[in-house]
């Protein structure tokens, strides 16, 4: 348990941007390797690495960060319609202004702990949410959502080119945000967003954090004054699920307030038990996994079903696929469930205790040899 | 006379209807062990929690240090110089030996709050040998690397007892150290405060085993519903007919 050292943590580093940067390749074979997806592997990584600095390392259960991706979300909308297409300015923008939302229900909802403070930030989520689709509909467009307009001023584009036919697209400086060159940007982002994460775990201000969650008394009384600590763990998650905000709107200009329900704020606290909470790798594993099976449970139908089981005979197809089709297509949330149910009865520290496990079993068979060895040379 | 560090005036604490503290008046001499006695439910718990902030007293001062303590926060208590050792331990369970004593030992460094997230851990060389010198000196530096939380009830006391010497504290709290702890446990406790003693760190100490507190202690005060009935040197106690009545039972020592 001894902190990593620069070096072991830069390998670790190399190997997870290795295993981003050539996720189109490896991902192929699993029907996984279109951009789409991929995209959205990266944009909920970003998501989840942040959440698990705060829920991970202070253990504050948050039911309210889908506020900060939807504020995200139309920030980097508004950042098209009134500044540039590039996605540059929307980015930065949006992580400054769901930094400074983050700060406010922080400031408020941190003077309880518990699930007082669960309870405080899921209010304050559905209350945004209900206010993008009343009061706020000037800002936010209600229902419709807010989206890109032939009218919009876009003042920096206009300084150097005509509005041409037709909505523009969100570019990178020319780069173009859709296909593999959209989810490049996302996965060198993600990158960077994991790094950074990676270096707050590892400081004496992300042990700090990690010693707060298990035991907040001990803290104060070793001089510690734990609520600016807490406030930053939960605005840097905030700016994190602010830049995933953005992100989505970069690959579809569009932002509506069904981002910030609750759903949504329950989905990555989801992923991120499913990895393991507290550990560095494991939400990217939990939005991996949800995501993949997002894609192909909720895509199947009963005919899907029946192609599969085909082999069956005909009673025997019809039995399995009459069990099996409530859970795929509409209803591959009831998968989820299951699976969620699974892995926090029997692997509470979610996937990445289960590979600790496997570990733990294949070292001790290849110390026995070891062990016997030793023995051997004795007698 | 030397000086007084912590000074208690005319404390008032109540519970309910229940007086725990009346008129508490205690002074505790820089660079002395002063032990407080008294039989159970005597206010020696309240009067700890007082001193660091975790109660607020209905009336009256605590000056440590010549600074006013009364409405602080637990955390400027601390950083004040005041460390405490509870009764049970309070310790970081989830985290190894060695971090647990590294987190104060960075609490005196940076103060109550600092942001830096992109130092490394790893870098912390001078922390990180100040916490394994406190640990060696305590015996635990062969347990750096265990989980706190699976240590024995006795180990954990020592590992809180390392978290607060780290901080080189003025004053160190210490709430029964040795209950529930083996004869041999207790002895190596007596002997390691003996040594601190030698360092010249002020502590009070709250103990029922009398074999402890005749052992270390310069100065005893007792205790009795929570008001001072005798304080002096152990002599003066021991032979104080006032203390044997009230809280030794006639008992001789």
């Amino acid at each position: 348990m001894k902190a990593p050292t620069l070096k072991k943590d830069l390998f670790v580093m190399l190997i997870f941007s290795a295993v981003i940067l050539t996720m189109p390749f490896w991902l192929e074979p699993l029907g996984a390797g279109y951009p789409d997806l991929l995209q959205k592997f990266a944009i909920f990584g970003i998501f989840a690495v942040g959440y698990n600095i705060l829920f991970g390392l202070t253990g504050y259960l948050s039911f309210g960060h889908a506020a900060f991706l939807g504020v995200g979300s139309y920030t980097a909308v508004w950042s098209f319609k009134l500044f540039t297409m590039n996605v540059l300015p929307a980015i930065v923008l949006s992580v400054l202004v769901a930094g400074l939302f983050a700060a406010i229900i922080g400031f408020i909802s941190l003077r309880r702990s518990g699930i007082y403070f669960s309870i405080l930030t899921l209010a304050f989520a559905q209350m945004s949410y209900n206010l993008a689709y009343s009061v706020l509909t000037p800002i936010t467009n209600g229902e419709t959502g807010l989206q890109l307009a032939k009218s919009d001023h876009r003042i920096i584009d206009r300084l150097f080119s005509e509005a041409g036919e037709g909505l523009p697209s969100t570019t990178f400086f020319g780069l173009e945000m859709s296909g593999y060159s959209g989810f490049y940007f996302c996965a060198v982002l993600l990158i960077i967003a994991f790094f950074i994460s990676q270096r707050i775990f590892h400081s004496p201000f992300g042990i700090k954090l990690q010693a707060i969650k298990s035991n907040q008394t001990r803290m104060k009384y070793t001089g510690y004054n734990t609520r600016p600590y807490l406030l930053s763990a939960f605005v840097i998650s905030g700016m994190y699920a602010g830049l995933a905000g953005a992100l989505m709107a970069t690959t579809d200009p569009l932002a509506g307030a069904e981002r910030m329900q609750w759903t949504a704020s329950g989905e990555v606290v989801l992923m991120t038990i499913l990895g393991g909470v507290g550990t560095l790798i494991g939400p990217m594993l939990g939005v991996g996994i949800i995501k993949y099976f997002e894609n192909i449970f909720s895509a199947m139908n009963e005919q899907a079903l029946h192609q599969i089981f085909a082999f069956m005979p005909d009673w025997l197809a019809d039995i399995v696929v009459a069990i099996t089709s409530p859970f795929v297509g509409e209803g591959w949330h009831l998968t989820l469930g299951a699976l969620f149910m699974i892995i926090v009865i029997f692997l509470p520290g979610g996937i990445m205790e289960g590979i600790e496990r496997i570990k733990k079993l294949f070292s001790r068979k290849t110390e026995k040899p070891v062990q016997q060895a030793e023995d051997n040379a004795t007698s | 006379m030397s000086n007084i560090i912590l000074k208690i005036d005319n404390v008032q604490k109540s519970f309910g209807g229940l007086k725990a503290l009346s008129d508490l008046h205690l002074e505790v001499e820089e660079g002395k062990v002063h032990a407080i006695i008294g039989p159970n439910g005597a206010g020696k718990s309240t009067m700890l929690n007082v001193c660091i902030g975790r109660l607020a007293p209905d009336s009256g001062t605590v000056t440590f240090n010549g600074q006013d303590m009364i409405g602080k926060e637990p955390h400027e208590i601390n950083q004040a110089g005041i460390s405490r050792v509870f009764q049970t331990p309070e310790i970081f369970s989830d985290l190894s030996v060695l971090q647990n004593v590294m987190i104060p030992a960075l609490a005196k460094r940076e103060g109550a709050f600092k942001f830096n997230m992109f130092r490394s851990l790893s870098n912390e060389t001078e922390v990180n040998d100040d916490a394994l010198h406190v640990l060696e000196d305590i015996g635990l530096i062969d347990q750096i690397d265990v989980h706190a939380g699976s240590m024995s009830r006795g180990d954990k006391r020592r590992l809180e007892l390392a978290m607060c010497l780290v901080q080189h504290p003025k004053l160190l709290l210490l709430d029964e150290p040795t209950a529930g702890m083996a004869r041999h446990d207790t002895n190596r406790t007596i002997d390691l405060l003996k040594r601190i003693k030698e360092r010249g760190m002020t502590k009070v100490i709250i103990e029922h085993d009398m074999h402890v507190v005749f052992s270390v202690a310069d100065h005893i005060s007792v205790l009795a519903q929570g008001t001072i009935i005798a304080s002096g040197t152990p002599d003066e106690i021991r032979g104080n007919p006032k203390v044997q009545e009230a809280y030794l039972g006639g008992a001789h020592l």
